[in-house]
């Protein structure tokens, strides 16, 4: 025992040594790679390297970190330095939709795609502010540790694991998605095999030593994913305007994009009206209300996703939550602020590179990625030269030359091909697909061990067995994990189609079921346990609610809850008309079920213009005012619950919560 | 005696929570209300309205969360309730 510790006091002594070596280890391997690749060594060797090494590094970290404490299993021995509780949670919270979603989706949607930039950051304001000191304090396991000792006993955890369920599975899910396809196109494996060797990669860095494995993983994901998002665009920034900080010179891109689109027009080779959506025009995708209401439910869900404000359990001090939370934001402010560079760097190589061509004349790689069904000209997939002259032929009065219209581009290939395009060497390419990968792993490592703590730590340890020993309490934890990430590699074998969509809407289950809870536990000492039972329920049901009518049954939300069409941002103009809706109501297929993401009423109906994205935007003020007015109609909570709001208040003093046994230390 | 310094503790900690919300309302929110006029104006060849979304509210985040992590400790320190190192 003496032993361990000591060699743990080792370890955390000398992180900063450890990962700059490590950083620099990475460095090192990248440039050996890149003289591989001049040597002639085939570009699939060079992805099974890339991909190999780094996991054989989590998978040692994983293992070297293996556990059998609680505390350290739960909350990594709340020994983890804010500065690399940061780093985790940057890994944590970058998943493969920040990755290599983000920047494919500026390019798409220009500045209304800033909403994602804004929200995914501004919540962290939040976090710091009202959240996760105070939980810090009470010296949770678990977001539901908290709302139970909160808010007197276990229907409130279960309202807790109940929302952190539907929030963290679907959001897993879609990581094991994204691993799956990086593994697919790099290493050449067949899709549903891919979803279990991403499963093997996270398993490895998690199952053993849990959270303390996890955490200490995460900081080495986040260095390669850092170093891999920013190489590529500092290295075209630098041969592009002759100097490396693409935050600063893709000014100059944006001049030149919207220049382009100026002549584009002139040229014939837009659509005169192409100029409503020019890259920084603002509110032409989504409508001024819809932007901020999006922007504001990214934000409350980012402060009320458990694998998030579970992260800050792990510090040492409620001081050092706080200034951990400052860190994580400069960790992923360093990727975000980034991403509007990625974006417009790539849209100008497009632009003055593609549009205006020939047709006989376009670059391979348009038909590398065609072939794949992810670039589109003329409306069809640009598999070969040949197909896209035909689908450009079998448009009336088409000139042979590309034209903006015809362009169409998967957001999910901006970033992975972006190297490739702009003609740097395949090393770029391979450690682009490795910075994903970290990505992927990294969040999906966090979201298990929150599912998994849900159900091992709040279901069979708090609910069912409140006597089982610490060793059968592990060996749980343990099954669950492999349990759960079995079922969410299985869901992601499946290809479900929607899963992408769902990732968006984690957020509003998050805001709506957990935000008001959380916040008003600590700030308003006056919530009872029923107003916030009663809350909870309201506010997840009212945002389940109208996720899933909207979505899937919006014929039912239409003739029966008062929904009408959402309206064109730019025209104001209804999306479907009435003809067409009428139309639409009166098919009897309706009846069948669910409808698919093809049908044209599905998430184009809801009140007042709000997308489904936002639907936290109905959730949280709901889930607020029934918490409010419940709370006033029972009776106020009692004197020792009153000093314990004050002692999670105040950072002074031991957590409320005790290590071993979990129970609530009484006054 | 004891419960008076907690009040006092409570209330500077609350206005600077309400503080950090006005400025998150006007950095996250407010600013981009006016993202038309402020495209106008061009530095470096962003338009400002798109640059505040794309990095300048970013920056004025970060600032205040390190600005907030030490405000706070002083209130605790100054209010006695500061962990013991």
């Amino acid at each position: 025992m003496a032993n361990a510790s000591a060699g743990k006091g080792d370890f955390l002594n000398n992180l900063g040594r450890i990962y700059a070596l490590y950083t620099g280890g990475f460095f090192g391997f990248i440039v050996l790679v890149g003289i591989l690749e001049q040597l002639g060594v085939q570009q699939k060797y060079l992805g099974y390297m890339f991909m190999g090494l780094t996991i054989l590094v989590y998978a040692f970290i994983g293992v070297v970190s293996r556990t059998s404490d609680v505390g350290e299993y739960y909350v990594a021995g709340r020994s983890v330095p804010a500065f690399y509780n940061g780093m985790a949670t940057g890994a944590d919270w970058m998943s493969a939709a920040s990755f290599i979603g983000m920047a494919g989706t500026l390019f798409l949607l220009g500045y209304d795609g800033l909403a994602f930039v804004l929200g995914w950051t501004g919540g962290y304001v939040l976090v710091a502010v009202l959240i996760a000191p105070f939980l810090r304090k009470f010296g949770a396991y678990t977001v539901p540790d908290f709302l139970a000792a909160r808010y007197g006993g276990n229907a409130a955890r279960l309202c807790g694991v109940l929302v952190l369920m539907a929030c963290s599975f679907t959001y897993v899910v879609a990581q094991i998605f994204g691993t799956g396809l990086i593994a697919q196109r790099f290493l050449d494996m067949n899709f549903e095999v891919a979803c279990f060797v991403g499963l093997m990669g996270i398993l490895v860095c998690s199952m053993l030593g849990g959270m303390k494995a996890v955490t200490w993983t995460q900081v080495a994901q986040y260095i390669v994913l850092i170093v891999a998002y920013l190489i590529p665009v500092v290295w075209m920034s630098a041969k592009k305007f002759g100097i490396p900080l693409p935050q600063l010179t893709y000014g100059q891109a944006l001049q030149s994009i919207a220049q382009l689109e100026q002549e584009f027009v002139q040229k014939g080779l837009a659509p005169a009206n192409s100029l409503a959506t020019s890259h920084t025009a603002p509110f032409s995708r989504y409508s001024p209300a819809n932007y901020f209401w999006l922007i504001f439910c990214l934000m409350v869900g980012t402060a009320s996703l458990p694998h998030v404000l579970m992260r800050y359990f792990t510090t040492p001090s409620v001081k050092e939550a706080r200034q951990s939370v400052a860190w994580s934001l400069l960790f992923i402010f360093i990727l975000y602020f980034t991403a509007p560079a990625y974006a417009a760097f790539s849209k100008l190589e497009v632009y003055s590179t593609l549009i205006g061509k020939n047709l006989a004349d376009l670059p391979m790689w348009v038909y590398n990625w065609g072939k794949l069904g992810l670039i589109n000209i003329c409306g069809k997939a640009a598999a070969s030269a040949a197909a896209v002259a035909d689908s450009c032929k079998a448009i009336a009065g088409h000139t042979g030359v590309l034209r903006l219209q015809d362009f169409s581009i998967n957001t999910d290939v901006v970033v992975i091909s972006t190297p490739e395009i702009a003609g740097l060497p395949y090393v770029i390419t391979g450690l682009v697909a490795a910075g994903g990968l970290a990505a992927a792993l990294s969040t999906a490592d966090g979201l298990l061990l929150a599912l998994a703590n849900a159900l091992s730590h709040d279901i069979y340890y708090k609910m069912i067995n409140p006597n089982a020993p610490t060793k059968q309490r592990l060996v749980i934890s343990r099954v669950l994990l492999v349990v759960v990430a079995v079922l969410a590699a299985w869901t992601a074998s499946t290809r479900p189609t929607d899963i992408v969509a769902m990732v968006a809407w984690a957020f509003s289950l998050a805001a709506g079921g957990l935000f008001p809870a959380l916040v008003l536990g600590v700030w308003w000492k006056r919530t009872t346990k029923q107003g916030a039972i009663a809350g909870m329920l309201a506010g997840f049901g009212v945002t389940l609610f109208y996720l899933v009518i909207t979505r899937y049954f919006p014929h039912i939300g239409v003739n029966y809850f008062g929904m009408v069409s959402n309206l064109n941002p730019i025209t104001g103009a209804p999306l479907i008309s009435p003809e067409a809706m009428k139309a639409a109501l009166s098919n009897p297929a309706l009846l069948d079920g669910p409808v698919a993401a093809s049908h044209p009423l599905q998430s184009r109906v809801g009140w007042f213009n709000i997308n489904n994205i936002s639907s936290a935007a109905f959730g949280l003020p709901v889930g607020f005012l029934v918490m409010y007015v419940v709370s006033l109609m029972t009776p106020a909570p009692s004197k020792e619950l009153q000093q314990f709001i004050d002692d999670c208040r105040r950072p002074k003093g031991k957590t409320l919560m005790d290590e071993k046994s979990g129970l609530v230390a009484s006054h | 005696m004891a419960n008076n310094t907690d009040d006092i503790y409570w209330q500077k900690t609350s206005k600077l929570m309400v503080t950090m919300m006005v400025l998150w309302v006007i950095f996250g929110f407010v600013v981009h209300m006016f993202v038309t006029p402020l495209n106008g104006i061009k530095i470096l060849g962003f338009p400002l309205g798109f640059y505040m979304a794309a990095q300048g509210s970013l920056i004025v985040f970060v600032v205040m969360l390190f600005s907030f992590a030490k405000a706070q400790d002083n209130i605790d320190r100054e209010c006695g309730v500061a962990e013991d190192e």
